[in-house]
């Protein structure tokens, strides 16, 4: 892993993505269709970080068990984030059940 | 909000000064927010492999949120640097809808203006800004604006990064916490406005089952054949749903 590159090359794509229009500003249309389908860019990136991350925290198998406080705490914080729209309560509360959960399955 | 455009509304051309700090003012809300973001990604940095400049340097030459939390995770499970450059690109590419939004809108400006307001282009500062624009106040000053509410995100980042990294180094064993948890659930609160009707939804579903199935493949290339297939998803299942509006399918 080199750090150096992984950085420069990061703020070289996300500098360029952001300055593209400014670049070319009024001078082009968008495919409407591209523009559509980039509205689903980031929830399908993020959800496909977070599936992984719940259900296989060892790394290497699928936990799918109400003894995996990840899963469990991912539920709960997926419940109080679609009723209080709220995005710090949703990480608060999901982080204590997370724990929470940690502690009640370890008797 | 609304103080602040009725102050703005007043006859007389606000000053580059009052429209600067109206825009770091609008953005308060939304720096709250991103606080805990902050904080976790420079707590959790350390943990994940990069080093204590390293990580400030990301935050302060990327300063791309998602991007970098993405990164991060990527970073943990050891990929290689291409491909986290790879997906740092698709996660924000919807920068580019912002970038063509606000187009017009700087397109006077000179390229002074325009390189610091582009990469300050988060999107939260993109929100409030388009919103502004949207108000139609058209204030030659606006881009003022727009860099009030840029400077005050970019020095909040800033400081919460520092704070984990240093707050996250006090704290003895702070992986063992399960602040790993940290990341995934912030992702949750982040996917969760997203799920407003049904392509939305189908597609969130696909690309989390894909990833599960995809997982082992190799240099991380699930979480991209994930996104994939949750894209074409959603745009497949919009396309197929019946229109509301008429017979056209037009999706915009």
């Amino acid at each position: 892993m080199n750090e150096i590159y992984l950085i420069a090359g990061m703020t070289l794509v996300t500098f360029s993505i952001r300055y593209s229009m400014f670049a070319i500003a009024g001078r082009i249309e968008f495919p409407k269709r591209l523009v559509n389908a980039l509205r689903y860019v980031p929830p399908a990136v993020l959800t496909a970080i977070i599936v992984p991350a719940v259900l296989i925290p060892s790394g290497d198998e699928i936990h799918l068990s109400y003894t995996n406080p990840y899963l469990v705490g991912a539920l709960i914080a997926l419940g109080v984030g679609w009723f209080s729209k709220n995005l710090l309560l949703t990480i608060i509360i999901g982080m204590l059940a997370f724990w929470g959960w940690q502690y009640i399955i370890a008797f | 909000m609304i103080e602040a455009s009725l102050t703005t509304n007043s006859s007389a051309t606000p000053s580059p000064f009052s429209e600067f700090i109206t825009g770091a003012r609008d953005t308060i809300p939304l720096v709250v927010g991103a606080i805990p973001f902050g904080l976790i990604f420079g707590t959790l940095a350390l943990g994940s492999g990069l080093s204590f400049g390293g990580t400030m340097a990301m935050s302060a030459f990327v300063f791309a949120g998602s991007a970098q939390f993405i990164a991060l995770g990527l970073v943990g499970v050891g990929t290689s640097w291409p491909l986290i450059v790879l997906t740092t690109f698709v996660v924000n590419l919807r920068h580019i809808l912002y970038s063509a939004t606000l187009a017009p809108h700087v397109s006077h400006l000179s390229r002074r203006w325009q390189i610091p307001l582009a990469f300050w282009l988060t999107d939260e500062t993109f929100v409030v800004v388009a919103n502004r624009y949207a108000q139609a106040i058209n204030s030659p000053q606006t881009h003022w604006y727009y860099l009030g509410s840029a400077v005050l995100m970019y020095a909040n980042w800033q400081l919460c990064t520092f704070l984990g990294l240093t707050i996250g180094q006090l704290l003895p064993n702070a992986a063992t916490w399960g602040l790993d948890f940290a990341m995934p659930v912030t992702f949750i609160g982040m996917v969760i406005p997203y799920l407003k009707n049904r392509p939305m939804i189908t597609s969130v579903i696909v690309s989390g089952i894909v990833a599960l199935v995809a997982y082992p493949v190799p240099h991380q290339m699930g979480l991209m054949i994930a996104a994939l297939a949750g894209i074409v998803t959603g745009v497949v299942v919009e396309y197929w749903q019946p229109s509301k509006e008429s017979n056209n399918r037009t999706t915009l």
